[in-house]
This record gives structure tokens, C-alpha cells and sequence, in this order.
């Protein structure tokens, strides 16, 4: 389980992340929501000790992340952020290699292989695998980073924002990598998400940042009604049912 | 193996291009002609190593492959504190000082700046490497500006010698502290070795790298010290010539397109033994000392640094 307590963390004078103190469930999808500037990144950025926080602990099975070796931290936690723009001439099949390093320090075994070539096939990347990254669209270069951040095999998967530049296609395909992860698999996954549809239809708990505090926290169903989702964004949407899953309608 | 066999084709070249720089026109006198020219041309070997594996570490450490770390300032506090021994001291202080106490002086000044340097970076976590820079560059016009303003007061015939020292030379290689700044260099290197697996995941920049479990900020800090000392070595032997690294790291990048930092170092530092070498050969026997080795590194360093801009910009 990761705890999140009372986490604070300011730029100047402007609190970005606020006093927020939250648990997130072990094999579920967690994901982040809010407005523009709720501090949902930042926050992210903390438990996976991208960032330190000004006050406040971050607790990964109980042990403080602060107190822990990196190179233990990255074999149970794994993030990814949104940008990744890189210079390097690297194939695929290098940078999902990378998610090896914590394990094998660049010294590739034959069982890391193993773990890439999964990897590799998890993301459906098979056929691109010796492509180089800069002759891939956003949404394979996308999945490349995500298949290194499963290719690390770590029990937490941190992602800022996956679903960035990608069209429903791949963003379905992604969110369902994610579910099957969770699933079949028992990852921890936390996202931070903007489509407020897509964290409705495959995460298991919702978060709502606003001002860097939390606003709402719960289930699907009770974070997915008219009311919260007005508190939180400051709109009126109408939550409708459909095959069982709530959509929000937003477009007024 | 396309790598090992490149790397092969580039040690063959350099040993080619050292024996020739050994044994070309060597003439009767042997016996006294090649133990100066052995010297002269190790100096050139480490020089030529010093620069390369130091500016490929800085390029990785910045995730930017046109600066060099003559942007840290460390070329004009060496240029800074030679004016200054000239100026309180008189001319004879380079001529009559012990070498190896210049050399002493010169790398304790550049190493200690340097760490001054990364106190203030790290200091704050969280800091931006590209504060560092900025700090270095504007420390390295502050030395600029105030290395000239002493060289305006003192006397023409004292400025002359240190125009000696402005201008990378390798023909006046202060070839009396070899073996000291090879004991050092050698040192650097071998500490360099526990850091060396972390470098091709620095490349992938500061985040991912500290997701796949690097201490970061241990490291950065570790790698900036060893490039500031190769620097330094590297200055105090033959002058400022950082832009050569800028040069053959490029090269190095373009004949191998890898990423991998264990072929790059080798790579870079044979390539540049290749153009040093080379480079000496042509001054001494084609231009027959007219130019110098400094200069054509310059002109080809920059003309390649131009078309690296626009390629860059084409993106």
C-alpha cells in the first residue's frame, strides 16, 4: 500500500500540493483528477520521489521512501512522466532493455530478456521492436515507455498523464493494458488522467484534487455523480448510464 | 560486430598516424629526435583522451550534445590566474617558477572553482543543471573581463608570455608535468569506472533516470568533479582547447550511432588521439609550423559546430 501523509509542497508562496493525506489500495487503478493546476502532477511526482515535499511522508509498504536506497525504490515503483522527448538514437527493444537497469545494472541476463520480450509483446510492440524512436508516431513511442516502465516489474506504476496526444484507439488499448495489469497481474496502478470518462469507465478509485487539496476521494460511483464532479471542476455535468458505465456529458 | 570492428579501423589509425608522427623525416640524429617527439606525442595522446572523455560526460550529464564544458568557466579562470601569477609575480614566474608548481597552482584553482560551483547547484535540491551553466558563464566572462584588465595594466614585454599561454599550443607542450597530470588523469579515469553503467541511463534525462533507481544528484555530482579535473589537466598542459571535444564527441556520435556509453568513451578518445595526431603531422611537415594545431582545430571545430546548429534547427 502506498500512504500518503500530509504532504505539503509550495513554489514561493503558492502551495501547489496542500496537506493531502491518502491511501491507495494495493492491485487497483487509482487515478488523479482535476483541474488544470490542482497540483495532481506534483503530487505524483512526490510519491515516486521525482520531487521531495516540503513536509509530510511518503510510505511504499510501510517503509518511508525517504529512508529507502533508490535502486530498492525502482524495483517497486515505477513512473513515468509526460514528457519524453529524447535525442537518442535508440531502437524500442534499447529503451524497454532500460527497465532492466535496476535488476541487472546494464548487465542484461538471460531471465531480463525474458521480462523485455513480455514486455515488448504486452505493449503489442513486436513489430516495431528494432524501429528507432524518432521514426515512431506519439502513441508507439508512448507504449514504447510504457512497456520499459513494465518491463521494470515493479509492483507500483506511477503515470503522469498516458493518455497525452493519443487517439481513442490507443488510448482504449492503453487503458486496458493498464486494467489487465491490475487484474491479472495484482500492479498498483496511479494515474493522472483528464478524461474524466476514461478514469470513470477503467479506474477502480478516484482521487479529486482541486487547489491542491483533495477534494473528493471514493469509489467510481461515488466520485462519478453530478455534485462532486461540480464541486471539483466548477461545471455542470450530467452523468448518464450507459452499458453500465457513467458517462459524463460536459459539452454544454 | 560493426562496433569492434570500427573501433579496430580507429585504433589501427591512430597507431598509424603516431608512428608516422615518430618516425616521418626522423633523420640521423635518433637518438635525440625520438625521445622529444615520444613525449610531445603521449602529450598529445592525453590531451587528445582528457578532452574527449570530458566533454562526452558533460554532454551526458546536460542531455545536450552542443555545449562543452567550457561554458563552466574553467578556461578563463586558467587564462585568470596565469595573468594573475604575471602580474604580481613578473614574467620570470612562468619562465623561472617550477612547472610543476604552476601546474599545481593551475588545477587546484580550476578543481576547488568547480566545486565551489556545485555547491551552490546542489545546495538547493531540485536545481536545474542549466543553472549551473549559466552560473559558469557568467563566472567566465567575470573572469574574462578581469583577466584583460590586467593584462591592459601590465607590462608588453610580461604580456607577450602570457599570450604564449592563451592560445592552446602543441608545440610548446609543458611536456615537464606529463607524468604528474598523467598520475592524475589515470586516477580520474579509474573513479570514472564506478560510474561509467550509470551514464547511458543519464542520457535518458534527470527523471527517468532517478526512476530507474540512479542517486542522481550523487552522481551528477561525482561526474562534474572528474570532468573538471580532465579539464583542468587538459588546460594546464596545453592551454584552452575545450572545442576539440565538442568536435570529436560529435564524430564519435555520427561514426557509431549508439548510445552506449562503453563504446562512446573509446570511440571519442580515439577519434581524438586520430585528429590530434593527424592534425600535428600536418602542421609540422605540410604547413611546416606556420599555423598552428589549435588553429585548424578551431577552424574545423567551428565550421562543424555551424552545420550542427542548422541540422539541429532543421528538426
Amino acid at each position: 500500500m502506498v500512504e500518503v501523509q500530509s504532504i505539503s509542497k509550495s513554489y514561493g508562496l503558492k502551495a501547489v500540493v496542500d496537506n493531502v493525506s491518502v491511501n491507495i489500495q494495493k492491485s487497483k487503478i487509482t487515478s488523479f483528477i482535476g483541474p488544470n493546476g490542482a497540483g495532481k502532477s506534483t503530487l505524483l511526482s512526490i510519491i515516486s520521489r521525482l520531487m521531495s515535499a516540503d513536509t509530510g511522508e511518503v510510505l511504499i509498504d510501510g517503509q518511508k521512501i525517504k529512508e529507502t536506497k533508490n535502486r530498492d525504490l525502482a524495483k517497486k515503483i515505477a513512473i513515468l512522466k509526460q514528457s519524453n522527448h529524447l535525442s537518442l538514437r535508440l531502437s524500442v527493444r534499447d529503451l524497454v532493455s532500460f527497465g532492466r537497469f535496476p535488476y541487472s545494472q546494464g548487465k542484461l541476463t538471460k531471465e531480463d530478456q525474458v521480462y523485455i520480450d513480455e514486455a515488448i509483446r504486452y505493449m503489442e510492440l513486436e513489430d516495431l521492436q528494432d524501429r528507432y524512436l524518432d521514426q515512431l508516431s506519439g502513441g508507439q513511442k508512448q507504449r514504447a515507455f510504457i512497456a520499459m516502465t513494465i518491463a521494470q516489474d515493479t509492483e507500483y506504476i506511477l503515470l503522469d498523464e498516458p493518455l497525452n496526444n493519443l487517439d481513442m484507439k490507443h488510448s482504449v488499448q492503453i487503458m486496458k493494458v493498464l486494467r489487465k495489469l491490475a487484474d491479472d497481474l495484482g500492479k498498483t496502478i496511479l494515474i493522472v488522467i483528464h478524461d474524466i470518462n476514461f478514469a470513470s469507465v477503467y479506474s477502480d478509485y478516484i482521487v479529486a484534487l482541486k487547489d491542491g487539496k483533495i477534494e473528493a476521494q471514493g469509489t467510481v460511483n461515488e466520485i462519478i455523480t453530478s455534485l462532486t464532479l461540480k464541486q471539483v471542476y466548477g461545471m455542470d455535468m450530467s452523468i448518464q448510464e450507459i452499458n453500465n458505465q457513467k458517462i459524463c456529458v460536459y459539452f454544454s | 560486430m560493426r562496433e569492434k570492428s570500427k573501433l579496430i579501423i580507429l585504433i589501427v589509425l591512430a597507431a598509424a598516424f603516431i608512428a608516422g608522427y615518430m618516425f616521418i623525416e626522423l633523420g640521423p640524429n635518433w637518438d635525440y629526435a625520438l625521445p622529444r617527439r615520444a613525449e610531445k606525442i603521449a602529450a598529445i595522446c592525453l590531451t587528445g583522451t582528457v578532452i574527449a572523455v570530458a566533454t562526452l560526460l558533460f554532454q551526458t550529464v546536460t542531455n545536450n550534445r552542443i555545449l562543452t564544458p567550457s561554458i563552466i568557466g574553467l578556461d578563463s579562470l586558467y587564462m585568470l590566474v596565469q595573468t594573475t601569477l604575471v602580474f604580481f609575480l613578473g614574467s620570470t614566474s612562468l619562465t623561472v617558477m617550477n612547472k610543476q608548481v604552476n601546474f599545481a597552482i593551475s588545477i587546484g584553482f580550476m578543481v576547488v572553482f568547480a566545486l565551489i560551483l556545485y555547491r551552490l547547484l546542489f545546495r538547493r535540491e531540485g536545481q536545474s543543471i542549466y543553472f549551473l551553466l549559466l552560473l559558469g558563464l557568467i563566472f567566465g566572462t567575470f573572469f574574462g573581463s578581469f583577466t584583460s584588465f590586467m593584462q591592459v595594466l601590465i607590462d608588453p614585454n610580461e604580456f607577450q608570455i602570457i599570450q604564449d599561454r592563451m592560445f592552446a599550443s602543441f608545440n610548446n607542450i609543458q611536456t615537464e608535468v606529463l607524468i604528474m597530470a598523467a598520475i592524475i588523469t589515470a586516477a580520474a579515469l579509474l573513479y570514472l569506472m564506478k560510474f561509467v553503467k550509470y551514464l547511458d541511463v543519464l542520457s535518458l534525462g534527470k527523471e527517468t533516470a532517478i526512476n530507474l533507481g540512479v542517486d542522481y544528484d550523487y552522481t551528477v555530482k561525482r561526474l562534474l568533479v572528474i570532468i573538471s579535473i580532465l579539464i583542468s589537466v587538459a588546460t594546464a598542459l596545453v592551454g584552452p582547447i575545450t572545442f576539440l571535444g565538442l568536435l570529436v564527441v560529435n564524430v564519435a556520435y555520427e561514426m557509431f550511432k549508439t548510445y552506449k556509453h562503453s563504446v562512446l568513451i573509446f570511440a571519442s578518445a580515439l577519434v581524438s588521439v586520430v585528429a590530434l595526431a593527424g592534425g600535428q603531422i600536418l602542421v609540422e611537415h605540410v604547413f611546416t609550423f606556420s599555423t598552428q594545431l589549435s588553429v585548424i582545430i578551431n577552424f574545423v571545430g567551428g565550421v562543424y559546430f555551424i552545420y550542427l546548429l542548422l541540422r539541429e534547427s532543421k528538426k
